[in-house]
């Protein structure tokens, strides 16, 4: 399995769908704590928008 | 963050490379860097072992360097073999000798332990050496750290602001990214397709397109030190031929090499391959003096701004968005290397 961590801007609109290779997605507006979200892959935290956009 | 030791980094072009001394400093490393009679190239550290006078003041006498100040000389593995009025030369004689490699017209100097130095861990940009390409290159000194080109070229939405009129457009910042992290392949990749946009000059005036353009940017960036942007530009609704050939669409791979002096200092390695206009002079005098003021409008902006990064305090809040994903996944990568060469972590692959 290739270790491939991917965050896609959803066109049209703000939202970032993150996507980890285990398939395990998530959607929020701040890419820092999504990044954190999916490299804490397998212990993934539990799903919604990860938090503030700030860093 | 700190540097990240235990890597492959660009030195110099293979052309500043010959037979006189050329001093660089390398992650606060004072480098010397020559080539051998017999064409490779070598580097010492630019300190005389004796009083510690540069060697880069000194002179090339066939393979060794002999210190300008009284006379030590040393071989291109750093062994001192020579000292002045005297036949015995002592054990602790030497400095060190770093591993270097020459790849697409680069040279490559690993910064760290040299027991773990593997060429093949070298990234590649073989745009630069190839036949069906045509280049131009620069270097400009950059009064910043690293971390602040890093930033700069994850993100090319600043294009829009900061480079209008030269390769910047409106549809640069309006058009959303895709972004990964591939760990097991150490890269990033930040993906922007505009599919109708205008054409900048730099592309206008280089490939001759008059009207909207298809546009893609695919950066690739291999942390710590290679960037490669692989460009596409077309004549809008132009894609390449479903057997994946692309013969109508105009290719240029951007390169930059992002090597840290000092902590507040960086060599800004800039290069423009093109697959298009082969040998034209026009063109690459076009692309060169282009793409060198867009890269001096960068180094003016990233010292202005490391002058106020300098002075603030540290773990200051600075506010993300979506046009940062792809800085803020480098950083992650870069944080990860950095980890990984200090013990603190289990290397990724």
């Amino acid at each position: 399995m290739t270790r491939v961590y991917r965050i896609e801007w959803l066109p049209g609109s703000d939202r970032l769908r993150g996507t980890c290779h285990c398939g395990a997605t998530i959607e929020g507006q701040d890419p820092l704590s999504m990044w954190q979200w999916l490299l804490a892959h397998p212990a993934h935290p539990g799903p919604g928008d990860p938090g503030p956009a700030t860093s | 963050m700190s540097f990240v030791r235990d890597q492959w980094y660009v030195a110099a072009y293979s052309a500043e490379v010959g037979r006189t001394l050329l001093a660089r400093t390398i992650l606060n490393e004072p480098l010397v860097l020559y080539r051998t009679s017999a064409g490779q190239p070598a580097a010492l550290a630019d300190r005389c072992v004796h009083r510690h006078f540069p060697l880069s003041a000194g002179q090339l006498s066939g393979d060794t360097i002999v210190c300008g100040y009284h006379g030590f000389t040393y071989a291109p593995d750093g062994r001192c073999v020579a000292v002045p009025g005297q036949q015995r030369i002592p054990r602790t004689a030497r400095v060190g000798a770093y591993p270097v490699a020459e790849q697409d017209s680069l040279v490559w100097i690993w910064i760290g332990d040299p027991e773990r130095a593997d060429p093949g861990l070298i990234p590649r940009a073989p745009w630069l050496d190839h036949e069906a390409y045509t280049t131009v290159r620069g270097m400009e000194p950059l009064a910043a750290r690293y971390e602040l080109l890093v930033d700069n070229l994850l993100d090319l939405s600043h294009e829009t602001y900061l480079h209008g009129g030269y390769i910047g457009t409106p549809e640069v910042a309006d058009t959303p990214i895709s972004t990964e992290i591939d760990q097991e392949q150490r890269v990033v990749r930040v993906s922007r397709r505009m599919d109708d946009a205008a054409c900048p000059p730099f592309y206008a005036k280089s490939t001759g397109i008059s009207g909207r353009i298809v546009r893609w940017q695919d950066i690739e960036y291999r942390p710590p030190c290679l960037y490669l942007l692989h460009s596409r530009v077309a004549p809008a609704g132009i894609l390449p031929r479903p057997d994946g050939t692309d013969p109508d669409g105009f290719h240029v791979e951007v390169v930059y090499a992002i090597t840290p002096s000092t902590a507040t200092s960086t060599f800004d390695f800039w290069a423009v391959a093109r697959d298009f206009a082969l040998g034209d002079a026009d063109v690459s005098a076009f692309l060169h003096d282009s793409n060198r003021t867009v890269v001096l409008q960068d180094v003016e902006a990233l010292n202005r701004l490391e002058q106020v990064v300098a002075a603030e305090p540290p773990g200051l809040q600075e506010l993300s968005i979506n046009i940062d994903t792809g800085g803020l996944a480098a950083r992650r990568m870069l944080a990860r290397l950095a980890e990984e060469s200090a013990g603190l972590a289990v290397p990724l692959s």
